[in-house]
């Protein structure tokens, strides 16, 4: 079966009790059991809720996992993730990581005694050269954001294999539809769902699957004992989402190859990220391990005066952080996702304020390059 | 204002279209006015305008400052655990519920940071528990099986001045029956899933801290972990807390009448209940709330006949949870508190004799003879 068709078709879409072709929300707490010491497949929906159970089942399947969890958002999910560490445990993360990631690593989980290195990870000698004896995990993204850099799967994971280490990705730019990290031995995929899998800015949510039956236990008794648990509701509305990713996923894909082919011709602009354009670097690499470049452009203008008055003059897309949503955002990385990083880590990979980070929405194309085209006249 | 009204005010008036029931704001971000400027809401796991309503309510309620809303009770607790570092010590009730016993014993013993678990109905054991890297006495008061009552004014004295947080778990009593704040707790925690949404239909946690600067550091936590109530989640809770003080005051009054019909029945050994006049904690929860709450836990005779009352029990379903509307019984040892050690949980009274019965709303009647069906006829030394 097409990974677009699986989308809409894992077997944990249909209601088992009445045929309902839609999941219903669970909005219970506990559930009756039948005996003092044998209890039914649900004793209280923290420890495991039908609708989430569903979820938590397709994303699974999507991504070739053997198990998925909810979470009540992205950084929930990492968090819970970071969980399974111990004191005197080091990880070596990418160092363009998400802003919030790159927060609870130094200003969180540093307290709790784990450690964390930032490197370049597309330069496996840098990775290797970070790994000390204590080293637990390797954490990336690929593409990262916002610079959309791209990491070889199959060299990290055989890197973590051979120095028996984890390796994690957030996977939240691609999804499963456009990239299957397990397939190329990753261990753990995390998803902020809030962004293209839930797709319209209506849900906070994130997804862990776990690659085998015992990295899922351990996952499995952090979100129940931490219960950073995600609600029916939102459940539910993620998995509408879903429904739509292939279709959405096409539309942001072709919206931003058009976007960043059309900006590269512009004067203003300095320079265009985005995974799909020739000579962007990792483009083949991407290409082997992914189905699409995704819908995400980034670009420098030449100046970071020209980038805010850019910013201030575009219409159509919404000025706001996050993304993913049907809408476009456009977003200023330096004072929104990355605020978080200290200014000389953001200056160290680039995300300086001529930078700004456009999620390509499924509108017309025509009408976001007009658009972009009026701003950019007048700046 | 007393807290029935606050309750039932909640949001009201905090739209700007007059809505009574404040909107479910079903929103990932928000749209930012221009480059520099903010509505005051940018993403809602930084800020959400429905969970901001509850956030403020709670605060309120509970005299607060500043209140937090998280996916679950445990997210809440654990959440607060995130204060604290590798080396610091707590100490912390008994016989707490299992759940938070089991992240700190399992999850947080792991990350560095030590317990010590002692009685707290009796102050001078927490006081001699406080070691110089202690930074936190976490109650819960009632406690949860065993319904014992700390005194709140005394250990939040004793911890005063030292930079030690006293943490009140106010689950079972909510801020309609006690204001620990208001005592000298610092930070009172929910799981709001229980008697403050009241409908067994949404898992939730709450907090509520006394000062602001706390109130910055919870926050940062908050926000980073991201362990946030989802936007119709709250609204439940909101609509749950309206009816408050009706729940309250039913459950209450068939409690009392449950228990102290407990305490006449031959196969019943033992009852806990701070209402009963006889209970060690009846006096000290007189002075510190407004009632004893609707958990009742009682001893049966053996455990075979534990285990026949969950039986025979029809309209009282059996299932874990508690302080919702419908009347729940639970056998603690083998559900909630699992995960402790079953020499120490034989020691505290929490064995295979003991069911815990959250009393809900039905008529007591009903209720009683639900009860004496599945109680009556067993002796006492059976």
């Amino acid at each position: 079966m097409k990974i677009g068709t699986k989308i809409l078709h894992t077997g944990n879409e249909i209601d088992p009790t009445t045929g309902a072709v839609s999941i219903p929300v669970h909005h219970a707490a506990t559930f009756k059991q039948a005996k003092a010491d044998e209890f039914g497949p649900y004793d209280y929906s923290r420890s495991g809720n039908p609708t989430r159970d569903a979820l938590e089942a397709i994303i699974a399947s999507l991504e070739g996992g053997v198990k998925g969890f909810a979470f009540s958002s992205g950084m929930a999910a990492i968090s819970s993730v970071f969980l399974l560490f111990s004191p005197g445990d080091h990880l070596v993360a990418c160092e363009d990581v998400y802003g919030g990631t790159y927060r609870v690593l130094t200003r969180l989980f540093s307290r709790l005694g784990i450690e964390a290195s930032f490197v370049d990870f597309t330069d496996t000698a840098k990775i290797r050269e970070a790994i000390r004896p204590n080293t637990k995990a390797l954490y990336l993204e690929t593409p990262s954001n916002p610079l959309l850099r791209i990491t070889d799967l199959r060299v990290v994971s055989a890197l973590a294999k051979e120095k028996g280490l984890l390796s994690i990705i957030d996977n939240t730019f691609m999804t499963p539809y456009l990239q299957r990290p397990i397939a190329y031995g990753m261990d753990i995929v995390i998803h902020s769902a809030t962004k293209y899998l839930g797709g319209h800015s209506d849900v906070l949510a994130g997804l862990a699957v776990a690659a085998d039956g015992k990295m899922a236990n351990q996952i499995k008794f952090i979100q129940n004992a931490f219960g950073a648990v995600l609600g029916p509701q939102d459940c539910w509305l993620l998995m509408r989402g879903i429904k739509t990713l292939k279709a959405r996923m096409d539309m942001h894909q072709h919206g931003a190859a058009r976007l960043a082919e059309w900006l590269q011709g512009r004067p203003e602009v300095k320079e265009v990220f985005f995974p799909g354009l020739p000579g962007h670097p990792g483009k083949e690499i991407h290409e082997s391990q992914a189905d699409g470049p995704g819908g995400i452009v980034s670009f420098r203008l030449q100046t970071e005066e020209m980038t805010k008055r850019c910013l201030s003059r575009v219409r159509l897309p919404v000025l706001g952080v996050s993304l993913g949503g049907v809408e476009s955002i456009i977003s200023y990385p330096v004072t929104m996702s990355h605020a978080a990083m200290h200014p000389d880590h953001r200056k160290h990979v680039g995300v300086t304020g001529d930078l700004v980070r456009f999620s390509v929405g499924i509108e017309d194309p025509d009408d976001l390059i007009e658009d972009l085209d009026a701003a950019l006249n007048q700046v | 204002m007393k807290t029935s009204t606050i309750a039932v005010q909640i949001g009201v008036g905090k739209d700007a279209t007059g809505a009574m029931s404040f909107p479910i704001y079903q929103n990932a971000t928000f749209r930012h006015p221009a480059l520099g400027q903010s509505t005051g809401y940018d993403y809602s796991r930084s800020g959400n305008p429905t969970r901001k309503v509850l956030e403020e309510g709670i605060a309120q309620l509970d005299g607060g400052v500043r209140g937090f809303a998280y996916a679950s009770g445990m997210a809440a607790i654990t959440n607060l655990l995130l204060l604290f570092k590798q080396g610091d010590h707590l100490v912390v009730t008994e016989d707490l519920y299992g759940g938070t016993f089991r992240v700190i014993d399992k999850v947080f013993a792991r990350q560095g940071l030590e317990a010590t678990y002692v009685d707290t109905s009796d102050a001078n054991r927490v006081a001699e528990a406080i070691r110089e890297n202690t930074r936190a006495v976490l109650l819960e008061v009632p406690t949860n099986p065993l319904l014992k009552v700390a005194d709140i004014r005394r250990i939040g004295d004793i911890a005063k001045g030292t930079g030690i947080l006293t943490i009140v778990d106010n689950t079972f009593l909510t801020p309609y029956l006690m204001r620990p704040l208001e005592l000298g707790a610092d930070v009172v925690v929910y799981s709001a899933t229980k008697f403050i949404s009241g409908h067994n239909d949404v898992l939730a946690g709450l907090v509520v801290v006394k000062d602001e600067e706390l109130g910055k550091q919870v926050y940062f936590l908050q926000n980073s972990v991201g362990a946030v109530l989802g936007p119709q989640d709250c609204w439940l809770v909101i609509r749950g807390l309206k009816t408050l003080g009706v729940r309250i005051d039913r459950q209450l009054e068939n409690a009392q009448t449950i228990a102290e019909w407990l305490t006449r029945q031959a196969g019943v050994t033992r009852v806990y209940y701070p209402g009963l006049e006889t209970d060690p904690g009846n006096r000290l929860l007189r002075e510190q709330a407004r009632g004893f709450g609707a958990m009742v836990s009682f001893e049966m005779a053996g455990r075979h006949i534990a285990e026949e009352v969950l039986k025979k029990v029809k309209l009282i379903s059996f299932a874990e949870s508690l302080g919702g509307v419908e009347s729940l019984i639970t056998f603690p040892a083998f559900q909630t508190h699992a995960d402790m050690d079953p020499a120490e949980r034989e020691r505290m009274g929490i064995n295979d004799r003991l069911l815990r019965l959250s009393v809900g709303i039905e008529d007591v009647g009903d209720l009683l003879a639900d009860l004496e069906q599945a109680i009556s006829g067993w002796e006492a030394n059976v």
